[in-house]
């Protein structure tokens, strides 16, 4: 029996470590979502985006780590936890040789849904994700919009509060990918949604929170509006200084316009400063004047091209 | 547990949107009624043989045209059952519908149950439909009842422990024509173990598929010969269920 404390988040994923074999695609990583959060997961191919999703959703168990879906264990209680989840694979999951609406009947049944809501719910979603005109059509002739918004269908038919998107928009057409976000735009709110994807401005469009992988690990944590302030006005300065040590940091946050101060990657500190103050001048005053030696200084990453590109490469030295 | 129905409705339906059930039905038709053609043909020319009256008691309508045929079937069964479990996992795997059976809220025995009864769905139709040459048999003539039936309980406990082998096999790979071979083989191997050796003396000859079918062709239903087809049905569930578990332990 395991003992746990009470906690408001959705998802909660501890220390998740998957190896296959030699390979450790995900190694240690852990966060956690509140309800209404709408994560942009973020890696290059093969980072485990997929495989993190997998274990998530129940579909295979972490080597190391627990996963916790509304504070039930998904290893222990796969069934329950099952059930607050909504989940669209990378390759939608779908039978080519049947009719649409007898393929969500089907997914009603295996997810369990009450015979008396089940007509209105499969109604609900084929109208939210505009797929009533193609209600009768067999899935294996339809096009891949319309595979992916079935995909998107089966996934939300159980009103899931945990809906778990893998790349929803790739492949489409950029008509096709507008209409899809718009989708899954309005689906958030009440639900948690994680959402992986290669195409970046879509995180800022939707997300509330990014977390970017890489090799496994997780680079990078922010909330978009964290992150967006850093995009519009302040810039951060890269400072690199050939000596190296605690009281730098000490210093540097005592100055009167400097917010924050964290380490960068490679031995240097990236300091955001207070809005609106450009806090080079003194920076570098202060660097002199005290003989760490500067190496190094200028504005930093301010979209999230770059701050992406940015993680994935100094992680990969 | 109620989620097995959804499992073998959409599998059973899926068995008839495609051609493979039709083909499957039609070939074992064609089959057993070619093999019913020929032992009643032989059986008719035995008439003519001079010395068929000598041996009139050995030379019956049952030993001649009822036994063969239901071992004829037996074989039939063998070649044909690795082609209907061939799709059941491997193409749930190919057409990655296996990640929505397996995030949905139901449990794995479900799945495999509902996929198992779909399958032995498809074979009580084909024997029904094979039974076409038996009516006409005992229409226009005497056979046996008792030899019947008990054939056609051993020939149903005997498809439906291929079946079970068969959808072991389909769960090890994503390529149904990898899992028909994986099937076919096993089927083979166990059908010849005992090829030489009976089921009374021998632990070969215990295992063997067929060795456990001769006595429900002679009429004789046997706890034992019962026991063991429902052993290998089991045993084929359990290692269909420990394969897809142990998948994604890996």
């Amino acid at each position: 029996m395991r003992i746990q404390e009470v906690v408001t988040a959705m998802i909660q994923i501890q220390n998740v470590s998957k190896h296959y074999g030699e390979l450790v695609a995900v190694n240690n990583i852990s966060f956690q979502l509140e309800k209404g959060d709408v994560l942009g997961f973020l890696g290059p191919n093969g980072a485990g985006k997929t495989t993190t999703m997998r274990i998530i959703t129940g579909y295979m168990p972490p080597t190391k780590g627990n996963v916790y879906i509304a504070d039930i264990d998904v290893f222990e209680d796969p069934q329950a936890a099952k059930s607050h989840i909504g989940y669209l694979p990378e390759n939608p999951p779908l039978y080519e040789d049947m009719v649409v609406r007898e393929y969500l009947d089907f997914v009603a049944d295996i997810k369990q849904i009450p015979k008396k809501e089940k007509n209105n719910r499969i109604h609900y979603v084929m109208e939210k994700c505009g797929i009533i005109d193609v209600e009768k059509r067999i899935i294996g002739h339809l096009s891949k919009g319309y595979r992916q918004r079935i995909g998107i269908a089966q996934a939300l038919i159980n009103d899931p509060e945990v809906l778990v998107l893998d790349e929803p928009t790739s492949g489409l057409d950029p008509m096709q990918i507008i209409e899809i976000r718009e989708l899954i735009k309005g689906l958030s709110g009440e639900r948690t949604v994680i959402l992986s994807t290669h195409i970046l401005p879509e995180v800022t469009m939707i997300c509330s929170k990014v977390v970017i992988i890489n090799k496994g690990k997780i680079a990078l944590e922010e909330s978009l509006e964290r992150l967006s302030r850093k995009m519009d006005g302040i810039e951060n300065v890269l400072l690199k200084t050939r000596y190296w040590g605690e009281e730098i940091q000490e210093e540097i946050i005592s100055l009167p316009n400097v917010s924050d101060i964290r380490l960068g990657l490679s031995n240097e500190f990236i300091i955001e400063p207070k809005k609106g103050a450009d806090i080079r001048e003194e920076l570098s005053e202060l660097v002199m004047q005290k003989g760490w030696g500067l190496l190094e200084m200028r504005p930093v990453a301010h979209d999230l091209e770059e701050i992406f590109l940015r993680v994935i490469t100094t992680e990969g030295i | 547990m109620n989620s097995i129905y959804p499992i073998f409705k959409r599998e059973l339906r899926s068995y008839f949107t495609s051609p493979l059930a039709y083909v499957i039905l039609v070939v074992f038709q064609l089959a057993s009624a070619m093999f019913f053609y020929l032992n009643l043909k032989g059986f008719l020319q035995l008439q003519f043989d001079p010395n068929f009256q000598l041996l009139r008691e050995e030379l019956n309508l049952n030993t001649v045209i009822v036994i063969p045929y239901f071992n004829a079937m037996s074989i039939v069964l063998l070649f044909i059952i690795p082609l209907i479990t061939m799709r059941l996992i491997a193409d749930e795997r190919k057409s990655h519908t296996a990640e929505l059976l397996f995030t949905s809220p139901i449990n794995l025995n479900s799945i495999i149950l509902g996929k198992y009864l779909a399958a032995l769905f498809l074979l009580i139709i084909m024997l029904i439909l094979s039974s076409l040459n038996i009516i006409v048999l005992a229409v226009h003539s005497n056979p046996d009842l008792g030899y019947i039936g008990s054939s056609y309980l051993g020939l149903f406990f005997l498809g439906a422990s291929f079946l079970s082998i068969g959808l072991f096999a389909s769960s090890l790979s994503n390529s149904q024509m990898v899992a028909a071979v994986i099937a076919f083989g096993i089927l083979l191997l166990l059908w010849l173990v005992g090829a030489s050796s009976d089921a009374e003396t021998s632990i070969f000859g215990y295992l063997s598929l067929i060795n456990h079918f001769k006595n429900f062709g002679k009429g004789i239903i046997e706890l034992k010969d019962l026991a063991y087809y429902i052993s290998i049905i089991y045993i084929g569930l359990f290692l269909t269920q420990t394969a897809l578990d142990s998948e994604r332990w890996r």
